[in-house]
């Protein structure tokens, strides 16, 4: 592999093996009573040195094969309760190479979070690996190509580690006294801005957003070759990264509660047509998940309703493909979040035509039931809804060291705070929207007798409504997405007759193409 | 952190309104210090402004100047996110209503109207039991027959999947 290698450190020191959380207590299941980290297994030893040579032969279908499937099934098979052997055990099967080691590192410490809890030690030499890992590529030549899967995996690792260290490191009730010394010593492991930073470095190194428009007019056939480069033997590493790390910008700030700033970051990928992402199944359903609760917050429920609507089709009909994927789990529980959000702002703006046959019928099965507790304006139904849905939200700040208090929390009780009196706000438009949906014409007086207000309050109800359902679009402009519409001429509300217009023209395009597609298949019958 | 720079971007966030920068500022400000001041005060005027509570937004506004006064066309700025709600929802409406929403009374409100008569096209007329009677321009929300029916028209792509059967 071409690169400048620079020195092999990574953040270790001489004690590695000496480290006490690499004692451990006898596993029954485990098959070497003595651990050692520096035993490398046949298994292990084989699937290191395939995998290097797959790198560099830049056999893009067998690295996946290797990553997919034997990394699992030997995690499965002998590192259940384990660790995998450490770099510097499989180093010489692998010539020493400085990036392969570094790669490895990076897949040992993801097995680390995935099956054992991971030490604060090991949670800084990971953001230590990360560091090198993102040095080299930015700064580096390297030259290869890894499948799209492995490329977003680390994106989605890094984050997700970045997370579970705020996490962690919130939760100052259970800390000793060490621990406590190195998280105020090492203050900038896993700091928010070291982490924003690197994201927005892929970004701009790789000059995606630049790549990005070109696709567009066709300059570049970044998206057509599905980001892999074919011609000039070149890599696709940084290109992808930078790629991903769009969705992971998107993610991070949802995560820190900053949506419009997210949905900025994702204005270079269009998520209505496909891409990029929608090839690897875990970035197209992260992407849309994160897109649609940006949008739950800023309330444009109607953004929210389609984009939920258009991947909850998706993962219907593609559900079955992935059962054998690792990440079937995961895609299930993105699942049920996504009905969970669609439930909610179909309860907080009802439209009827927006949401596909299959995916409504899902809906009523899995959440009928709350969201007619929802239309009645039952809080604690929009409460257990938006707490199993939303991101696990984060602090970014460093909690005060001094105070022993679990900090973890505070983060999602705000948000949470926020979303109920938005729905607090809005709790006399759902009784409004029903009366009116049964009368053409009603004055002031009437309605307010019947909704058991005074007028002022019903009023200010009416207006109310009419400022949450029409919301500011990308440009600016108004858009109204309420179902049913008035005006109020002096007091007299004067409801819409909004008709339920037929659109022909679809329904003939859509037969037209039937019956083209009909004949093209009778006329190559051969009788 | 300076507390009084993030108070006054929360006064800019709530002259953006109908925008939701203020909900977004919020959502980054740690809950403990949306209890203390300046914050509670401005949480309660954005919430009676999201709710169109006129009357006790500027009975609040009144009682707090302090806050708002450092930002320039507070005033105005808030009265103008009144006038668009007011425009969103009615074709005409009594003086009081419009003088309870943009805390105007009496002569300057009389001047008020009569230069929106003149340049924006609005009307006031007599109504039968003394006060007046506001018109407010058409526009597509308050005259729902102004809304451009978008559904019978069929956009390109559509019919671009018809080319191919046509040649």
């Amino acid at each position: 592999m071409a690169y400048e290698s620079s020195s092999y450190g990574g953040g270790y020191d001489d004690s590695y093996e000496e480290r006490p959380e690499l004692r451990y207590g006898r596993d029954a299941e485990q098959q070497e009573p003595d651990y050692d980290t520096n035993f490398v297994p046949d298994a292990v030893q084989s699937f290191v040195v395939y995998l290097y040579r797959y790198i560099r032969e830049k056999n893009v279908y067998e690295i996946l094969q290797m990553y997919e499937l034997n990394f699992q099934k030997l995690s499965e098979r002998m590192f259940k309760q384990s660790p995998w052997p450490a770099a510097e055990a499989i180093a010489p099967y692998v010539d020493n190479d400085h990036v392969f080691c570094l790669l490895y590192r990076e897949l040992w410490f993801r097995h680390v979070y995935a099956r054992l809890t991971p030490t604060i030690t090991q949670r800084m030499d990971s953001w230590d690996n990360y560091c090198s890992l993102f040095q080299i590529i930015l700064h580096g030549n390297v030259n290869m190509q890894l499948p799209n899967q492995w490329l977003w995996d680390m994106i989605d690792e890094f984050i997700y580690q970045f997370q579970s260290f705020c996490q962690y490191r919130a939760k100052l009730k259970t800390k000793t006294e060490q621990e406590l010394a190195l998280l105020r010593e090492y203050a900038d492991v896993w700091n928010v801005y070291g982490v924003l930073n690197y994201l927005q470095a892929l970004i701009e190194k790789s000059n995606i957003i630049q790549i990005l428009e070109d696709d567009k007019d066709g300059g570049t056939n970044f998206t057509a070759q599905n980001g892999y480069d074919f011609q000039g033997g070149g890599s696709n590493v940084l290109k992808v990264l930078g790629y991903f790390s769009i969705v992971g910008l998107l993610r991070v700030h949802c995560l820190l509660g900053d949506y419009y700033c997210g949905l900025k970051c994702l204005l270079p990928i269009d998520i209505h047509q496909p891409g990029v992402y929608s090839n690897v199944v875990g970035c197209q359903i992260t992407t849309v998940y994160y897109y649609v609760f940006a949008n739950l917050m800023l309330r444009r429920y109607v953004e929210a309703i389609k984009a939920c609507n258009q991947i909850l089709l998706i993962i219907h009909k593609t559900k079955q493909d992935h059962q054998a994927s690792s990440q079937f789990q995961q895609i299930l529980k993105k699942n049920e979040q996504l009905y969970a959000l669609l439930a909610i702002c179909l309860s907080l703006c009802p439209q009827g035509k927006l949401v596909d046959e299959t995916v409504n019928s899902q809906l009523r099965e899995k959440q009928g039931e709350k969201m007619l507790r929802m239309q009645r304006n039952d809080e604690a139904v929009f409460d257990e809804l938006f707490s199993f849905a939303c991101p696990k939200f984060i602090t970014p700040s460093p909690p005060n060291y001094d105070e022993l208090v679990n900090y973890n929390q505070d983060a999602y009780r705000l948000q949470l705070k926020l979303f109920l009196s938005e729905v607090r706000q809005q709790q006399l438009l759902s009784s409004i929207r029903s009366y009116l949906k049964l009368y053409s014409a009603i004055p002031i007086s009437k309605l307010a007798s019947f909704m058991d207000v005074d007028e002022p309050t019903l009023r200010m109800a009416l207006l109310t409504y009419k400022h949450k359902t029409h919301v500011l679009d990308y440009e600016g402009r108004i858009m109204s997405n309420a179902d049913v519409d008035f005006y109020i001429d002096k007091d007299v509300v004067q409801i819409v007759d909004s008709k339920v217009t037929k659109r022909h023209g679809d329904y003939f395009i859509r037969h037209i193409l039937k019956f083209e597609e009909l004949i093209g298949v009778l006329e190559s019958v051969q009788l | 952190m300076n507390i009084q720079i993030v108070a006054r971007i929360l006064v800019k966030a709530l002259m953006a309104l109908p925008a939701p920068d203020f909900n977004l500022c919020m959502f980054l400000i740690p809950e403990k210090l949306q209890m203390e001041e300046p914050f509670l005060t401005l949480i309660t005027l954005a919430h009676f402004l999201e709710t169109a509570r006129f009357r006790d937004f500027w009975d609040e506004a009144e009682r707090n100047r302090q806050i708002l006064e450092v930002v320039p066309g507070f005033e105005q700025a808030i009265q103008r996110f009144a006038l668009h709600v007011l425009s969103l929802s009615y074709q005409r409406l009594p003086r009081l209503v419009l003088a309870e929403a943009i805390n105007m009374e009496g002569l300057s409100l009389d001047k008020f109207l009569e230069h929106q008569v003149v340049n924006n096209g609005w009307s006031v007329e007599k109504a039968p039991g003394g006060g007046q009677i506001i018109g407010l321009p058409a526009n597509e929300h308050n005259y729902p027959e102004l809304k451009k029916n978008i559904a019978d028209s069929i956009p390109l792509e559509h019919v671009s999947k018809l080319f191919p059967v046509l040649t």
